[in-house]
């Protein structure tokens, strides 16, 4: 191993490292702060927001909810890849595909069943 | 048709990746820190797509799927626990949070 | 467009991963469909039940991997090595299902949830164990990983919990984004993420054996980012900042858990990937390794001298542990990869025990983990503390211990390749280590507790179930058996460094 073939390495961590502090550093500083009543509100299109309660920001429904959705809506992306070779794989894929979505569905029920999907209390 | 060299797109991943480091070691909100993991992760699936396209071979691309949904799975847990940090602390400040020595 | 044949499917390699999966199912759908004194009583069982099959199956293939053979398309190893690792992961695991019941009644939580995480958890350690591609491993890592993080915070109602959970979380996903950086780069240098490689797309091996000198910069920047990944996983310093905090924070039983088995799981795929997928490049890694096992050793025992929470010692104390078990790794030889097994099975049970006496010490809330509520143990609870001085011994490295004969032969095997001076410097550190050890053990047989608890009223009583103290039983028979008796485990290990490919 020669040192030589190391440095194009070296160097790009070097200014990989400069470019993200000074990124950072830069903006931080040159970055204009000047806050109107309608910047700080949290959307600048115009909705006015609603007065949130006090201690609670969100029922944490909705990040039940939420969370729930990201993991189920993420795993679809196994289908595009089976859905372009559908015909190539046939049975094989299909029994594949159904195994996968076997242990989703084993999965939703028991969401379902520990409540998660409620709703109301 | 001119096409943008590999070198470019190695370079920027480097970039993103080196951007999320230094982020992740800055900031103190813990869900900014998060952010920058993912933009990480990112970094990382540019480079399996790149290295891919170099290889001419599909197996980068494949790796791209995983990454993105095991990255899902690591959202909705790391939410969850940062939300019910929050909730009764009603901050999620890293430094806020220092009942353990650092 | 090319035919697609299907790929032969033998699941015999990963049988006991998928048997773990299924008692988890399981679990849960007792669960949800069940209540909760029910579950309290059968949960257990079936997590045991679970764990027993798995040990079965991966006992069954025992005799067929004397050749070792690749599955499922090379993507997983069917060999002595990941058996081995498998049968103590599991035990690990039932080890660790009954300490938490006790502990998770006491503190009136809902169980058997924690029981279908300790199988996701296990089952993706076990594959890790197993995994002959890059990207299994990662999943592997990611699936006990996030299961790991859940099972830290797992009492939601204590902030130390919630915190460690997060430090947990945000350094482990952190660690996580650099070994997939490694792998990257792996594969860009390589073209595969397979160790081994399939007929007609050659793998990281025969990359190695195939390629000339020169164009393995990138592959040596991406094996850099694998230990730095994988080290977060072992604990070794300088990637060890969460461990402290993690392991303080988290319900007993899960510290134990994590000090035991994910520490296997982790070495395991450094052993695959350096010992074995690597070896051509040990010139290159060994560098690596030492300085952080010699940190680890240094840090983790200097440390642990001034921490006054027993668990913090006992973190710092795996923290050195990891380090120990490093200079196996760097050995490289047969003898190093057997050892190192040895080592981590029976520190496992080791600590496994001890966090069982510190679940049962620390009462609800786990209020009495300070130094000096240790105070008279002995006279409260003398089977207890004669446990603890057993455990502790162990870890010190005392004769007649399982943890003497381990760092035994981690040592020879080390000195074997020629690294004598790391063993000094081993040696020098168990020496340091030693001390935190006995100060526990010299506070436990003082007379009587200074000052009462934090939080006024008499001493709690120190309570531990009839499946806590089986536990601490089994653990406590296991570290002394393994001491005087080592042979038969150490043969086991030999065996296991058969690996495939």
């Amino acid at each position: 191993m020669s040192l030589p073939a190391y440095f194009p390495i070296l160097l790009l961590t070097i200014l990989a490292g400069a470019f993200a502090v000074v990124s950072i550093f830069v903006a931080n500083r040159l970055t204009p702060r000047r806050w109107t009543d309608v910047k700080v509100e949290p959307y600048e299109c115009g909705i006015t927001p609603e007065e949130m309660p006090e201690r609670e920001r969100f029922p944490v429904k909705f990040y039940l909810v939420a969370m729930l959705f990201i993991v189920f809506d993420i795993e679809t992306v196994f289908m595009y890849p089976w859905a372009v070779e559908y015909k190539a794989l046939k049975a094989f894929g299909l029994a594949e595909m159904g195994t996968f979505i076997g242990i989703l569905l084993a999965a939703y029920v028991y969401v379902w069943r520990r409540g998660g999907l409620e709703w109301a209390e | 048709m001119t096409s943008v060299p590999v070198e470019y797109y190695l370079a920027l991943a480097g970039l993103m990746f080196a951007v999320g480091t230094v982020g992740v070691l800055v900031r103190r909100n813990a869900i900014v820190i998060f952010m920058f993991i993912e933009l990480m992760l990112n970094a990382v699936n540019l480079l399996f797509v790149t290295f891919a396209r170099m290889h001419g071979n599909l197996d980068g691309q494949v790796l791209v799927f995983f990454v993105l949904v095991v990255a899902a799975a690591e959202v909705t847990v790391g939410l969850a626990i940062i939300v019910s940090i929050f909730r009764r602390r009603a901050s999620a400040d890293v430094d806020d949070v220092n009942l353990l020595k650092w | 467009m090319t035919p697609f044949n299907v790929p032969p499917i033998h699941l015999s390699g990963i049988a006991p991963e998928i048997t773990l999966m299924i008692a988890a199912f399981a679990v849960l759908f007792i669960g949800v469909f069940t209540n909760d004194r029910f579950n309290h009583v059968v949960q257990p069982l079936v997590a045991t039940i679970g764990f027993g099959i798995a040990i079965y199956w991966a006992v069954v293939s025992w005799g067929i991997a004397r050749t070792a053979e690749l599955q499922l398309s090379n993507m997983v190893a069917l060999d002595r090595f990941a058996i081995f690792a498998k049968v103590v992961l599991a035990a690990f695991g039932v080890l660790t299902v009954w300490t938490a019941r006790d502990h998770l009644s006491t503190h009136h939580l809902r169980d058997f949830e924690f029981y279908a995480l300790v199988l996701f958890c296990v089952s993706g350690m076990m594959l890790m164990a197993a995994s002959a591609d890059l990207i299994v491993m990662f999943i592997a890592l990611e699936t006990f990983s996030i299961a790991l993080y859940v099972m830290v915070g797992y009492r939601r109602d204590e902030l130390a919990g919630q915190e460690s959970a997060m430090k947990y979380f945000l350094l482990g996903a952190f660690s996580s984004a650099f070994f997939l950086l490694g792998i990257a780069l792996v594969y860009g240098a390589t073209g595969s993420t397979n160790l081994y490689g399939t007929p007609g797309h050659p793998g990281i091996l025969s990359f190695l054996t195939g390629s000339s000198a020169l164009d393995v910069g990138l592959l040596l920047l991406g094996m850099a980012f694998l230990i730095v990944g994988l080290g977060f996983k072992i604990a070794a310093v300088p990637f060890h900042m969460w461990t402290p905090d993690a392991y303080q924070g988290a319900p007993s039983p899960v510290t134990g858990f994590m000090a035991s088995a994910t520490k296997l799981a982790a070495f395991a795929a450094i052993l695959r990937l350096f010992d074995v997928a690597m070896y051509s490049l040990r010139w290159d890694w060994r560098p690596y390794l030492i300085g952080l096992a010699i940190a680890s050793m240094v840090i983790g025992s200097v440390v642990a001298l001034v921490q006054e929470d027993v668990k913090r010692i006992l973190a710092y104390s795996s923290i050195a542990h990891a380090g120990f078990v490093l200079t196996g790794v760097i050995a490289a030889n047969d003898a190093g990869v057997s050892s190192s097994l040895f080592y981590l099975a029976t520190y496992g049970l080791t600590i496994l025990g001890a966090f069982a006496v510190v679940a049962a010490i620390g009462g609800r809330g786990e209020r009495r983990v300070r130094l000096a509520d240790y105070r008279g143990l002995y006279h409260e609870s003398p089977l207890l503390a004669g446990a603890m001085t057993l455990f502790l011994l162990s870890l010190a490295g005392v004769p007649i211990t399982a943890g003497f004969v381990g760092k035994l032969v981690v040592f020879i095997a080390a000195i074997q390749a020629g690294y004598w001076w790391l063993v000094v410097v081993a040696l020098a550190m168990s020496a340091v280590a030693a001390f935190f050890y006995i100060r526990i053990i010299v506070v436990m047989y003082m007379s009587e507790r200074l000052e009462p608890l934090p939080e006024g009223g008499g001493p709690a009583p120190v309570v531990l179930g009839a499946a806590g103290r089986a536990v601490v039983g089994v653990t406590a028979l296991a570290t002394i058996f393994f001491g005087l008796i080592w042979g038969p485990l150490i043969g086991l290990a030999g065996h296991a460094t058969l690996f495939a490919g």
